[in-house]
Order: structure tokens, then C-alpha cells, then sequence
């Protein structure tokens, strides 16, 4: 219950203050698209803080049994995964209470979960190694995820900031935060109703399968020393 | 030359053979700091020091195991006894050279593997048997067997917080050997629980031993190992000192804690 109600609280809490902010009258599709990115921005923070611990909390495990130690940080994202799809019901119903349209467009958001699934893999391997060398890594881990929640397409929209960039031909900037692809896209297609550009399409696979090969794969060249290391 | 063809083990050796040590070395690099923290870690820099330390934990150790047969594993505290077990079971796999093992392991090297203190002796049962490669099925058939040998009657369906350590271990050390490993590795767990829990942990270890299992025990107790093991082997500083049945293995041990390091040679004898 609370999975839902949590998220839905943020998001209200979020809303007041961007509204109070911004100063001009925000409606249902802004309400929309603000749910949509939290949701999603909160599945990827949550399988990183998650699967960050999970080799160091896990201790016991790696030290009295051989397996593979990735299914780790993958199973902690399989957990949030779990509890980020009764949020979408949520989102769901959001969706179609502020007339967003319900067109086959949306069902792009499958293959772009899947890069954020992808994404957030390899960075939640990543931080549960660096976890294991450095064990202050959770205590400034959420202030890290805070400030990337407000460098991502989230309060604003991708249309909002990717406007402004590309008047100053900055747009770059913004390709290099990997949640400004992935979480746009999400959003372009979950409440504008719009299919993303190629390049929005080609920056979120590059980033998505370079985060997960790079993540696991430095965990892997890791590995051996966690037995040692907890 | 005899001593070649003893040591090229034919086909009917090989497959009565349980693990194959050969030549094992196992290097790592570990951190001396308690808890590694990135904050240390730049103050460290600032200083300029390194508190990374390389450590030669067993250093080529060579042996073979048959089936049936319970190694008792001794020596002094840092000779590379836990290391070598971590090896066997696959868990930090050596520097340099091979083990062949045949057959599946369990390992009880860490105490409440897999177990949750939130949730009950029941569940962790049942986690510890996932954990181990069962499936649930296999776990739910054998949970009765388990509970009964563990003796902690309503104790099974509180929170594992409540136990006390031994009420822990005796869990673990049940879970782990009704596991059916056909190799089965144990370090200091007969610690494990009061003296009569002792002695019915070594009777089922007997039984292990009946039903042609193998067991590699790492103790302190040399007590324990002389009673259950039929060979031994010693341990010293990463290096095998000595193998062979085990009240030649203790008495060399023995001998050698009594005059100490430099006045000590196995010809002492």
C-alpha cells in the first residue's frame, strides 16, 4: 500500500512546489508528467541504493557460498521492479483521468523500461562494488541521487530544457546526463503521446548498454576480492 | 621410477577421488583499515600512505582427498586454514595452480549463511536450503528432519533475533549437514551449541562418514579432530607442514607450539 501512496505523496509534495515556483497555474498534463518521470526516476534511485548494499549486506552469503555474485545487485533490482509496476496502475489511472490519450504509441515505454532496467543494472553493480571498498559510498548516495533527480527531465520537461539548450547549441550538455535520454523518452511517450527522435533513441542505447556492460563488468573484475574484502 | 606412476592417478583412482589440491597458491590484497571508508581513504592520500596489504595466505599446497575420508585441517591462527577451505568451495579462487573437486559441496565456514534475523527459524530454514542450491520442494521434504535435529522446538517459529548464538549455530549446523553434500566443509563449528548438542553433531558427522562422505573439518580442537578424522593435515604460514593420520599430524603440531618456529624441524620426529 504504502508503495503507492509514497510515491503519490512525492509527487504532490513536488507538484505544490514547482507550482508555487514556477507562479503560473500548472494542469493535469504537467500532474501526468511529473508522476511519470518520479515513478520511473524512483525504480532506477531504488534498485541503485538497493543494489549498492547488496554485496556488502550480504556478506555472509559471499563468504560461505560460491555463485554468482552479480545476481546481487540484480536481484535488488528485480525487488524494486516488483514495486515499481503497481505504481504504473497508478499512473495509469492518472493518465486517463487528466485525458492524456490512450494510443498505441505507449506501448513504446516497454522497450524503454527495458533500457532503464539495463541502465540501472549496471550502475547498481557499479556503486555495490565500490560500496565494498569504501563503505561511506551509502551515506552520500542519496544526496548524489537528489541532485540527479534535478538534472533529470523530471520537475521540467525534456521539451522545456532541450529548447532552451539548443538555443545556445548546448544540447550535448544535456545527452551527457543519461537520465535526460531515458527518462525524456519515457515521458514523451507516456504523456505527450509522441515518439522520441532517433537521437533521443541512439544516446539512451548507448547509454543504457554501456552502463550495464562497463557496471557489470567492472564488478566482475571485482569480484574475487569480496570474499576477502567484507 | 614408482614414485611417478603412484602419483598419476589411473582411472579407478580418479574417480574414488573427492578433491584434488594441486599446487595451490592463493594471493590476495586486502585493507587492514576496520571499516574502508572514502573519507579515510582521501586522508590516506593526503598523507600519502597506502593501507593496501598483499597477503600470501596459502602458498603452494598440494593434496588429494579420497571419498569416505574426514581431513582434519590444523595449525595456528592466519596459517591459511579458512583460506584453503574458501578455495575448495570455489568462494576466492586461487592465484595459481588447480583444484579438482568431484562431487557437490556444501560449506559451513560462515555461520547463519543466508539466514534472516527478522524471520523465523522456519523461514530461514528454508532460506538456508535455497541458498545451498536446493529447491523448495527439496528444502520443505527435509524440514522436518531438520527441526527434529536441531532440538528448538517452539523456538522454530520466533524470530531468529530471538536465539541465543548457540540456538543460531545449532540451526546452521543443521541445516548445513542434512544438505546431503557429497563433500561437506566445516570450520570450528563444533563449537557449535551445549555438550550434548556436541556430541549429537558428532555422531551425525559419524554418519556422514558411514554413508562414504567427505568432510573437511578446520578446528582448533584437536581433541575433536583426533576423535573424528582419519587423516590430517598441518598448516604453517600458507605452507602444508605435514599430512598423515592425524595423532602424527597433532603430536607434530604439538611438539612444534612447545619449542616454537626456529628450534623446530620435522626430523625432529
Amino acid at each position: 500500500m504504502w508503495l503507492v501512496i509514497n510515491p503519490l505523496l512525492l509527487a504532490l509534495v513536488y507538484f505544490l512546489l514547482v507550482d508555487i515556483l514556477s507562479g503560473r497555474g500548472l494542469g493535469a498534463d504537467y500532474f501526468a508528467h511529473l508522476l511519470a518521470g518520479l515513478f520511473a526516476f524512483y525504480f532506477v534511485a531504488g534498485t541503485i541504493t538497493t543494489g549498492a548494499a547488496s554485496v556488502v549486506g550480504g556478506g555472509k552469503l559471499v563468504m560461505n557460498t560460491a555463485f554468482p555474485r552479480l545476481l546481487l545487485p540484480y536481484s535488488a533490482e528485480r525487488t524494486a521492479l516488483w514495486r515499481f509496476l503497481p505504481t504504473l496502475v497508478v499512473y495509469f489511472a492518472v493518465h486517463v483521468a487528466s485525458g492524456r490519450p490512450t494510443t498505441l504509441v505507449l506501448l513504446l515505454a516497454v522497450p524503454i523500461l527495458g533500457l532503464l532496467i539495463l541502465f540501472s543494472a549496471g550502475i547498481a553493480a557499479f556503486f555495490a562494488t565500490l560500496q565494498v571498498y569504501f563503505r561511506d559510498t551509502a551515506s552520500f548516495l542519496p544526496y548524489f541521487l537528489r541532485i540527479w533527480l534535478y538534472l533529470s527531465p523530471v520537475l521540467f520537461t525534456v521539451q522545456d530544457i532541450s529548447d532552451r539548450l539548443e538555443k545556445h547549441g548546448l544540447l550535448w550538455l544535456g545527452y551527457l546526463n543519461p537520465l535526460f535520454s531515458l527518462l525524456g523518452m519515457w515521458s514523451e511517450v507516456l504523456t505527450s503521446n509522441q515518439v522520441p527522435s532517433a537521437s533521443m533513441w541512439a544516446v539512451g542505447v548507448g547509454w543504457s548498454v554501456a552502463a550495464f556492460l562497463l557496471g557489470s563488468m567492472f564488478f566482475m573484475s571485482r569480484e574475487r576480492e569480496f570474499a576477502v574484502r567484507l | 621410477m614408482p614414485s611417478v606412476s603412484e602419483s598419476v592417478p589411473t582411472e579407478r583412482t580418479r574417480k574414488r577421488l573427492a578433491v584434488s589440491v594441486q599446487d595451490v597458491s592463493v594471493t590476495y590484497r586486502t585493507t587492514f583499515e576496520r571499516v574502508p571508508t572514502f573519507k579515510s581513504a582521501i586522508t590516506r592520500l593526503g598523507r600519502g600512505e597506502r593501507a593496501v596489504r598483499e597477503v600470501e595466505a596459502v602458498k603452494g599446497v598440494t593434496f588429494d582427498v579420497t571419498h569416505g575420508t574426514t581431513l582434519g585441517i590444523i595449525g595456528s591462527n592466519g596459517a591459511g586454514k579458512s583460506t584453503l577451505m574458501r578455495t575448495v568451495a570455489g568462494i576466492l579462487p586461487p592465484t595459481s595452480g588447480r583444484i579438482d573437486v568431484y562431487g557437490r559441496v556444501s560449506t559451513l565456514l560462515a555461520l547463519g549463511v543466508g539466514f534472516n534475523a527478522q524471520l523465523s527459524g522456519r523461514e530461514n530454514v528454508v532460506l538456508g536450503g535455497l541458498a545451498a542450491g536446493l529447491s523448495r520442494s527439496q528444502v520443505e521434504e527435509k524440514y522436518e528432519e531438520i527441526a527434529e535435529f536441531a532440538e528448538l522446538g517452539d523456538f522454530m517459529e520466533m524470530p531468529m533475533r530471538t536465539y541465543s548464538s548457540g540456538m543460531f549455530s545449532r540451526l546452521a549446523f543443521a541445516v548445513a549437514v542434512h544438505m546431503d553434500p557429497d563433500i561437506l566443509l566445516i570450520d570450528e563449528a563444533l563449537s557449535a551449541g551445549d555438550a550434548r548438542f556436541k556430541r549429537k553433531a558428532q555422531q551425525k558427522m559419524g554418519e556422514l562418514l558411514g554413508q562414504a562422505r567427505t568432510m573437511f573439518l578446520v578446528s582448533h580442537a584437536l581433541g575433536s579432530v583426533k576423535e573424528l578424522c582419519n587423516d590430517a593435515i598441518w598448516l604453517n604460514k600458507g605452507q602444508l607442514m605435514l599430512r598423515g593420520t592425524p595423532d602424527d599430524v597433532i603430536a607434530a603440531y604439538t611438539k612444534f607450539l612447545e619449542v616454537g618456529e626456529d628450534a623446530f624441524t620435522l626430523e625432529d620426529l
